[in-house]
């Protein structure tokens, strides 16, 4: 029961950091393979102000939301008003993510590459679930809002949107400080879920690994990537009995997606509606 | 700026693109109220001074006088607010949203909406909401879109696309609205409507209209004054009368072009 219970609340701080990772890439249209910076960024944020400090748990979490926040900006104001393209943006925040790696491995009060032994597990599944709602509500409304229409405006086509009156570069670093924020508060929730934290965690391959979640879930949905994001925690977890081939699985699963759905799962709609139309079809006949 | 001066004054525009001047020192006026009409041969510049007007380039050289302000080199959403719109040659929408978001998204950016109370979905923006939907389904109807309001904006045949960027570029309330051929493509039945449409739409939101267009019959119909355009430089300006009087003109389109590229070329 208690393994279960970890699978799920460590799936759902999983989906926190996609949700964010999916207001920049889905809806924005901008790569990313340094997402898993951010989500280090809140965890240790928050984790050596509980440590060290003792701020209470919730204060923390702000904390390290809004530090990584803070973090984006100083990747995203360079590389943003340079209007880097999207593959050449994600190729400059992965050299930043990775260099931020490095630094942590280094001060001493992140305590280096040792990493950050006996933090509180505060994280419990309650938490969990109400920042995935409140995540959840708060990007659909980020979305339907006029910041959220600059931001798919500019994924469908920058020129025209610009031709709407959209500040490319201040709607491109809004977006990109939302999604950071997103894994900042995912990466301290996990900091005091798994009560250790250390640096090799938040490589490129979690950065990938939140990507792949958006893409295959369908860019421009939130449900879709949810919906992945789940899987992709509990597929490999629910195949341990078949041991290595659980791995294959996993690789297989990403293959078949995007051969047969490039658009990805849900492709740019949502699971209400979804839901809603198959509902009406039921009642038409 | 006194009500004579006209709404855009061009001076002396030039703009390279490594060895190839696009734009010659090229001047024109579009007095407010007009239809001005662009023509002249493919490769003119014609798109390139659409693209300095707006902001897209940045000129190499001369002035952009609009409202009593030089806007060469001004970001383009600034320009924007300012009040320039524009359509594009090859159309350019927002193709896997509806059409009505294609038109509110404009309304939007003008529109002030307070942050925190959008993340949290406050009444008072939901109102605001509202009421820019209303207006971006008026502004569909004008086009005769109301119809397809819900239609994702790609899957739309290519007249009503063309429609529909005339729709989302209104829905930014621009005093000049620039129209990149808009015909192109079209039979000479849908030409004929279009033209139609262009008129009233300037009748109906008062704006001036400056379009670039190779179908000659809705130029001749429709543009008055006509400025022609080659090789980078102002070939010839008038009433469309004047303009097909014009030998210069005939020459350039007829194919004595070679005179006026030794010209150029030296």
């Amino acid at each position: 029961m208690d393994y279960i219970l970890s699978i799920v609340i460590l799936a759902c701080i999983n989906m926190i950091a996609v949700l964010g990772l999916s207001i920049f890439t889905g809806f924005t249209g901008l790569f990313s393979l340094g997402h898993a910076a951010f989500v280090a960024v809140g965890a240790y944020t928050s984790a050596i102000l509980t440590y060290y400090y003792e701020v209470p748990f919730i204060l923390a979490l702000a904390a390290g939301a809004a530090a990584a926040g803070a973090v984006s900006l100083i990747i995203g104001i360079p590389t943003l008003r340079a209007k880097l393209r999207s593959d050449y943006f994600a190729i400059a925040i992965l050299g930043f993510g990775e260099a931020l790696r490095v630094l942590l491995e280094n001060f001493e009060i992140t305590n280096g590459a040792r990493g950050l032994p006996g933090i509180e597990s505060f994280t419990t599944l309650p938490i969990v679930l109400v920042c995935l709602t409140a995540g959840v509500f708060v990007a659909r409304n980020f979305l339907r809002s006029r910041w959220g229409a600059a931001c798919i405006a500019i994924r469908e086509d920058p020129v025209a949107a610009e031709m709407a009156g959209v500040r490319l570069f201040r709607t491109r670093l809004l977006s990109l400080v939302v999604s950071a924020v997103y894994c900042g508060l995912s990466g301290g929730l996990l900091a005091h879920f798994l009560s250790f934290i250390q640096p090799v965690m938040f490589t490129l391959l979690q950065s990938t690994q939140l990507l792949a979640a958006v893409i295959a879930g369908g860019m421009g949905s939130i449900s879709g990537p949810l919906i992945a994001s789940f899987v992709f925690i509990a597929l490999p977890e629910a195949l341990r009995v078949a041991q290595m081939w659980r791995l294959v699985a996993y690789g297989l699963l990403l293959v078949l997606i995007m051969v047969y759905r490039p658009q990805g799962l849900m492709g740019y709609s949502e699971l209400s509606t979804l839901i809603s139309r198959i509902l009406k079809r039921g009642e038409a006949r | 700026m006194s009500p004579r001066d006209p709404l855009l004054s061009v001076k002396g525009l030039s703009r390279d693109f490594g060895g190839i001047r696009a734009v010659d020192s090229f001047t024109f006026d579009v007095r407010e109220g007009t239809i001005t009409g662009i023509i002249g041969p493919n490769g003119a510049g014609k798109t390139t001074v659409f693209n300095l007007v707006t902001g897209i380039y940045r000129p190499s050289a001369g002035s952009i006088m609009f409202c009593g302000e030089d806007i060469g080199g001004f970001r383009p959403d600034r320009i924007v607010r300012m009040g320039i719109a524009r359509t594009f040659q090859n159309i350019r929408l927002f193709n896997r949203r509806s059409c009505l978001e294609n038109v509110l998204t404009p309304l939007m950016q003008r529109e002030k909406f307070s942050f925190l109370g959008a993340l949290a979905g406050s009444p008072g923006n939901r109102n605001k909401d509202r009421k820019l939907r209303g207006r971006a389904l008026e502004l569909l109807s004008e086009l005769g879109l109301e119809r397809h309001a819900s239609c994702q904006a790609g899957t739309l045949p290519y007249g009503l696309q063309r429609k529909l960027e005339i729709a989302r570029a209104l829905a930014t309330e621009p005093s000049l609205l620039l129209l990149d051929e808009p015909a192109a493509g079209m039979n000479p039945e849908e030409t004929r409507s279009l033209a139609r449409l262009i008129s009233e739409v300037r009748e109906k939101f008062q704006i001036t209209i400056l379009l670039i267009e190779h179908h000659m019959d809705l130029v001749m119909n429709i543009c008055s004054p006509v400025i022609v355009m080659n090789f980078g430089t102002l070939l010839a300006t008038g009433t469309p009368g004047e303009i097909r009087e014009n030998q210069a003109v005939v020459d350039a389109y007829l194919g004595k072009g070679k005179i006026k590229n030794e010209r150029a070329a030296g």
